[in-house]
């Protein structure tokens, strides 16, 4: 029984610590963006303005939660819950600290992937079931996108499960004691980082909802907390990525004198932000350099890392 | 186990009989998706773990996103769900019925004859790529080809026109 008891609380935990961390990097990005482009960013509220995203908050709460005449009501309602599901449910298989994760699944790395695959639903399903011109082809583009580069975002990590010899996240990161993966697995490491910022359509992979063309994409006709929650989504789905890569190439919670979770949390960290500098950095390529690039250029890559992972994994044994 | 194994093998059913009864194409494919996770979770409460995820990321993930990205791309009207009302008449689920009865039958009639699977074995990952790789590497191998084959294929079709070449006027 406690067993479950102690299960139950991990869930509660990690939801509610998620959930914060998503509502904080909108601030954090927000501020940070702001000294790269030299002003100030949010400031008023609270010291710092770190009370700005309670503001925010509570703007989005009491806003009108509108479903315009013209949509597919039922599919309209679904579409932004998809994305927050797959994404909190990826959480599961995060080992965050030794002992401290959700579930124990020896096919922690095809869960991901799995979840992934299905967040291609949320964007595509909102931009159909909105009914206008925008969302659709937002959603389009969305589909296109997640479609090419979750091909060669699962090839990206099977470097990794090849020299680790398991599926499973913590084991993943025990493998990890002699060197990160992010060495002997470096075009691993570069594709997947690129894979993930298209799979979260991050800028400058956010040709879905580009403002410049689509005005919103897929989301023009969401008002409320189902924006929210797209909004929200995007930035869990960051520190899932983030969270990921640090235990598959960084080593997890692998680290000298602190504890283990002071690593985790430290490491997955610096690759927020790390998302963040990008966003502030690069320009948005067009579409066609966007699909371009990923099956001309990252799956041939990605195919020859683990043509030569699987070589030299052979001779070595 | 056995209590998941009923809960999801119902939902596939009725999901699955959903898809058939819609006349809005979109809404069929998303029945259709919540079928092949509940089969997903058959697979999964069976003890083949690996499959299950394997029927998401493949079956669910990546074959029906298409499916949705090509019916998004015809953006079909109200017109073509009234078509769809047209062709779900009674006498439509005459022949089909009788059919599925049949099937019904042998399916009870072989149930009954064998007994349940008392414990099933967990088939992981490892298992399921030594039998791959070991008994049935031919099936394999003749798999890869054919897609290996599409994919040449797909590449050839979706070569533009800028590249020229016989027969394109350029």
């Amino acid at each position: 029984m406690s067993e479950t008891a102690r299960g139950l609380i991990t869930v509660f935990v990690v939801l509610f610590v998620l959930m914060s961390v998503a509502a904080g990097l909108i601030w954090l990005e927000r501020r940070l963006l702001a000294l790269w482009q030299d002003r100030y960013g949010p400031n008023r509220v609270g010291p710092f303005g770190v009370l700005q995203v309670l503001a925010d908050m509570i703007k989005v709460l009491s806003k009108e939660d509108w479903v315009p005449p013209f949509a597919d009501k039922g599919v309209f309602i679904i579409a932004p819950t998809i994305i927050m599901m797959t994404t909190l449910l990826s959480f599961a298989i995060v080992p965050f600290a030794p002992g401290m994760r959700v579930v124990d699944l020896n096919i922690g790395v095809l869960f991901f992937l799995a979840m992934v695959a299905l967040t291609a639903y949320s964007v595509a399903l909102s931009g159909w079931a909105s009914n206008s011109k925008y969302s659709l082809l937002g959603g389009l583009r969305a589909l296109a996108q997640m479609i090419s580069y979750e091909v060669f975002m699962g090839l990206s990590m099977m470097g990794v499960v090849m020299l680790a010899g398991s599926f499973d996240l913590s084991k993943i990161v025990e493998a990890q004691r002699k060197i990160w993966f992010v060495i002997p697995q470096f075009l691993g490491f570069i594709s997947f980082f690129i894979a993930s910022i298209a799979e979260a359509h991050r800028l400058p992979f956010d040709l879905p909802e580009s403002e410049s063309e689509l005005v919103a994409g897929f989301h023009v006709e969401y008002s409320g907390m189902k924006f929210g929650m797209f909004f929200v989504g995007e930035y869990i789905a960051i520190t899932l990525v983030s969270a990921l890569m640090t235990t598959m190439f960084l080593g997890g919670w692998l680290g000298p004198v602190l504890p283990p979770l002071a690593w985790f949390i430290i490491k997955t960290f610096a690759l927020i932000c790390v998302f963040i500098l990008l966003r502030a950095a690069l320009p948005r390529p067009r579409y066609d350099q966007l699909t371009e690039l990923a099956w001309k250029v990252m799956l041939p890559v990605t195919l020859l890392n683990l043509m030569a992972t699987g070589g030299i994994l052979l001779a070595w044994r | 186990m056995e209590y998941l194994f009923y809960i999801s093998g119902a939902a596939a059913v009725i999901s699955t009989f959903m898809v058939i009864i819609q006349t809005k194409a979109v809404h069929a494919l998303l029945y259709l998706i919540v079928s092949l996770l509940s089969v997903a979770l058959v697979f999964f409460s069976f003890g083949a773990p690996f499959v299950a995820a394997l029927e998401v990321i493949i079956y669910a993930g990546a074959i029906m996103v298409l499916f949705v990205f090509v019916i998004m791309m015809l953006n079909l009207g109200p017109e073509a769900a009234e078509e769809e009302k047209k062709l779900i008449s009674a006498r439509m689920w005459i022949g089909p019925s009788i059919l599925a009865a049949i099937l019904l039958a042998v399916l009870i009639y072989t149930l009954t004859r064998t007994g349940t699977i008392a414990n099933p074995l967990i088939v992981g990952p490892k298992e399921v790529g030594m039998a791959l790789y070991g008994p049935y590497l031919i099936g394999v191998e003749l798999a890869s080809i054919l897609l290996l084959a599409g994919m040449v294929g797909a590449y050839h079709l979706g070569r533009g026109r800028r590249y020229g070449g016989p027969g394109e006027g350029e």
